[in-house]
């Protein structure tokens, strides 16, 4: 198999980009776009190697994927386009700036201010889950960075707060799942198609809403 | 004015002793260089162990201090072992109450089997519970950033501790988005991983967990222990980057190993050790696994659809995403790789290390382990260890009054944290002697030739960071040398057995540039 990798690639975030080609050939049929990628000099973002991180988010052909989870043999054409995510600001190559991500979790205020309840351990489960990648901000059309919508990547651990929490937080979790999730969706659920880890985002949405919305919050 | 305490390193370990010191007050710098949601805590799978006898086995923390001390093969200190398994419980329960949804039945914690103990003591949230348990860290962690206790500094990478008298005075950190290097102030806690990147590829670990850390300071005048004990997990499987984990779950949950005789299976392990041989202590199963020299299957095709659907389905899923079999129907070909390092740092009961003001927590650190650590024993070390360092922290704050300004300190370490282009190539060459000299067998002739060509490799004008590697590398090469025995992750062909006089841990440090063991 050979392939040509056309790299849109960035000294820093203040410099013009530009292509650089990169040939890339093996007989290995499971070689990923992360393979070929760590042969080459290009700057990206990785750690575990097995779609379990969300390190390695990036637009390949046209499509945002994980590197680590895009086999090459199954991408027909010999050139593939390989860019950043383009809602972030880029650092460098490949490697952008999801800071934007952690910041609106901070301003939803996700965590528990008092001991969990009981909860459903299904919702939590699935919650906990996320890997923070941010490719369903990219295909999603009410997303922009600096925003008030946090989309999927902050409805998803919302979730699992909104299961876990106590009476005393109930008021503020309302206010912010409404602000930074219910109020902008529209509910296109292009997230649910490309979310790498397959997160049930409809069982996630009927729960909160449920809560936050209509006040069915879990007993303790 | 205030002494803030500088973390490195932002998996369960970081993230776990900067929480216990905001608890108390005290303000933290959390250095690491990617987001916590990439840290290698995220990978693991099986559990964590706490002897809260859900099981109505009659377990206790003394059956738990026994099977971890009995699986390092007694060289782990006692009385660390013995706080991390009294410390257990309540971990277990400090993080339900941060909300992690351990499996439950009939509202009580269910517990699976694990290598290596005899009683079920592994509490788990299916077969991700390192991504569950630190998604719950990562919230709770956010709450003290929020108010201010706690400041993150992600994409930050380590450049060297600021050392004066032997005492740890602060912290030299390279931003990789600013391209600027800086120096902290304050005590500082290592929590960077184990040295995965010291074998790339060929490990279940992170590429983030590059061993540089270790490397530098073990350079700097660090002492490490017990670097020869590398835990091989019996049953990985080689991916397209890296070796994947099949987790110790798959066996706990009833999965068995076996080979194929003329498509018969045999089942070597239950032949030689009886009923429990698929459970047998890591070491001794992959040590197994390389003496029969077969091709070896695991065997989970008897479990039921309740395992399945209930405990097992994320393993399901991954083993049918990366090698496209079913495990419920089909064998899956298993080999030993490279998954966890129960040495590093050297460290005291408090987690300090041999220079004052310095601590470290995690798989970074030798603590609890000894020659083989026990499934399920990392993530509670990590959490443990995390808190057990923040603690000595609180406890002596004042000790911390000689540390003062910085910018008047200068150092030379400025600027060398990367490796050129030739010494990259060099460093293939590195890691590549070294995974063939620190394999399951070893034995005298070929440890020396390592060795050698380890020395062979030219250093002169190297950066901080390639010198520190190679050194590091040396370490261990010798680290394996020095003993002549075999024991737990150890095993020597040319000295089979164990030897009392080896019935300790391993030192090793820099002195003059000559590697040290003690
Ligand atoms: C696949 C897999 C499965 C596992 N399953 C289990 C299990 O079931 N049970 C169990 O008990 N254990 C398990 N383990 C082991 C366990 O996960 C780890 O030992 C433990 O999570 C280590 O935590 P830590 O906080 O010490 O380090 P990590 O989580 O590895 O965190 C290291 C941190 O250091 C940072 N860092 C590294 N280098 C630098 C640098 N140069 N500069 C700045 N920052 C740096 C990283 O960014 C990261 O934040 C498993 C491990 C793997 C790989
Ligand atoms: S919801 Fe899915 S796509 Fe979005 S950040 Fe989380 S894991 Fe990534
Ligand atoms: S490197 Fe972790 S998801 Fe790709």
């Amino acid at each position: 198999m050979k392939k040509i990798l056309h790299i849109k690639r960035q000294l820093n975030s203040n410099s013009e980009s530009y292509y650089e080609n990169f040939v890339y050939e093996s007989d290995n049929e499971n070689a990923t776009v992360a393979t070929a990628l760590l042969t080459t000099p290009v700057i990206w973002e990785h750690s575990c190697l097995q779609k379990k991180c969300g390190a390695c988010a990036m637009v390949i052909n046209g499509k945002p994927a994980l590197a680590c989870n895009t086999r090459l043999a199954d991408m027909d054409c010999e050139i593939i386009n390989i860019e950043p995510l383009r809602k972030f600001p880029v650092i460098q190559d490949l490697r952008v700036d999801r800071q934007a991500l952690m910041d609106k979790l901070k301003e939803l205020k996700v965590w528990l201010e008092s001991d969990s309840i009981n909860g459903n351990e299904n919702i939590s489960y699935e919650a906990s889950r996320c890997l923070e990648c941010g490719l369903c901000l990219e295909v999603c059309p009410n997303y922009y960075m600096d925003g008030k919508f946090g989309g999927m990547a902050a409805m998803t651990p919302l979730a699992r707060i909104i299961d876990k929490s106590s009476k005393d937080q109930h008021k503020e979790l309302k206010k912010n799942y409404k602000k930074g999730v219910y109020n902008s969706c529209g509910k296109s659920l292009a997230c649910r198609d490309i979310c790498p880890a397959k997160i049930d985002i409809d069982k996630l949405l009927v729960k909160s809403n449920a809560a936050a919305i209509w006040n069915r919050w879990n007993k303790e | 004015m205030a002494v803030y305490v500088n973390i490195l390193g932002a998996g369960l370990a970081g993230m776990t002793a900067a929480r216990t010191l905001a608890k108390n007050n005290i303000h933290v710098r959390l250095f690491s260089v990617q987001v916590s949601q990439r840290a290698q805590s995220n990978l693991a799978e099986g559990g964590l162990n706490a002897a809260l006898n859900m099981m109505g086995e009659d377990d206790d923390i003394n059956q738990h201090y026994e099977d971890t001390m009995k699986g390092g093969c007694y060289i782990a200190n006692p009385d660390m072992v013995k706080g991390l398994c009294e410390g257990a419980p309540s971990i277990v329960d400090e993080m339900k109450r941060i909300g992690v949804p351990w499996h439950m039945e009939n509202g009580h914690i269910i517990q699976r089997p694990f290598g290596g103990q005899k009683k079920r003591r592994t509490c788990f949230c299916m077969s991700s519970t390192g991504k569950i348990l630190t998604t719950a860290s990562i919230d709770d962690t956010r709450k003290y950033e929020d108010s201010g206790l706690i400041e993150r500094y992600t994409h930050h990478k380590f450049a060297g501790i600021l050392v004066n008298n032997n005492k740890c005075i602060g912290i030299k950190i390279y931003d990789n988005h600013e391209g600027t290097y800086n120096n902290y102030s304050g005590p500082v806690i290592i929590c960077s991983g184990g040295m995965n990147g010291m074998f790339p590829g060929r490990t279940t670990g992170t590429t983030s967990n590059t061993g540089s850390v270790t490397a530098m300071l073990f350079n700097s005048g660090v002492k490490l222990s017990n670097l020869e004990f590398i835990q091989y997990h019996p049953t990985t499987v080689r991916i397209t980057d890296k070796r994947m984990l099949i987790s110790e779950a798959a066996r706990g949950e009833g999965g068995r190993l076996c080979y194929l005789d003329d498509d018969k299976k045999v089942s070597f392990m239950e032949d030689k050790f009886g009923e429990r041989g698929n459970l047998m202590p890591r070491d001794v199963v992959s040590k197994e696994i390389a003496l029969i020299n077969k091709t070896t299957y695991l065997d989970m095709t008897g479990l039921n659809s309740d395992i399945w659907n209930n405990r097992l389905s994320d393993l399901r899923q991954e083993i049918i995403d990366y090698l496209h079999k079913d495990p419920a129907y089909e064998l899956i070909e298993v080999a030993p790789g490279i998954h966890y390092f129960m040495g590093g740092i050297k460290v005291d009961i408090n987690h300090e290390t041999n220079i004052e003001g310095l601590y470290a927590a995690g798989e970074c650190a030798a603590a609890y382990h000894g020659a083989n650590r026990l499934g399920g024993n990392s993530l509670l070390g990590a959490i443990y260890g995390g808190k057990t360092a923040a603690k000595s922290i609180i406890k002596s704050l004042d000790r911390f009054d000689y540390i003062n300004d910085l910018n008047e300190l200068s150092d030379d370490l400025n600027g060398n944290i990367f490796l050129t282009d030739d010494e990259k190539a060099k460093d293939i060459m590195l890691t590549d002697i070294l995974s063939k000299t620190m394999g399951i067998l070893r034995d005298e002739t070929s440890l020396n030739l390592g060795l050698c060509e380890l020395e062979n490799i030219e250093t002169n004008n190297a950066s901080f960071e390639f010198k520190s590697r190679l050194n590091l590398a040396k370490a261990i090469t010798e680290c394996a040398i020095s003993r002549r025995e075999s024991r737990g992750a150890h095993n020597r062909t040319d000295y089979p057995e164990s030897n009392d006089s080896y019935k300790k841990p391993t030192t090793v440090s820099l002195v003059n540039n000559e590697i040290i063991i003690e």
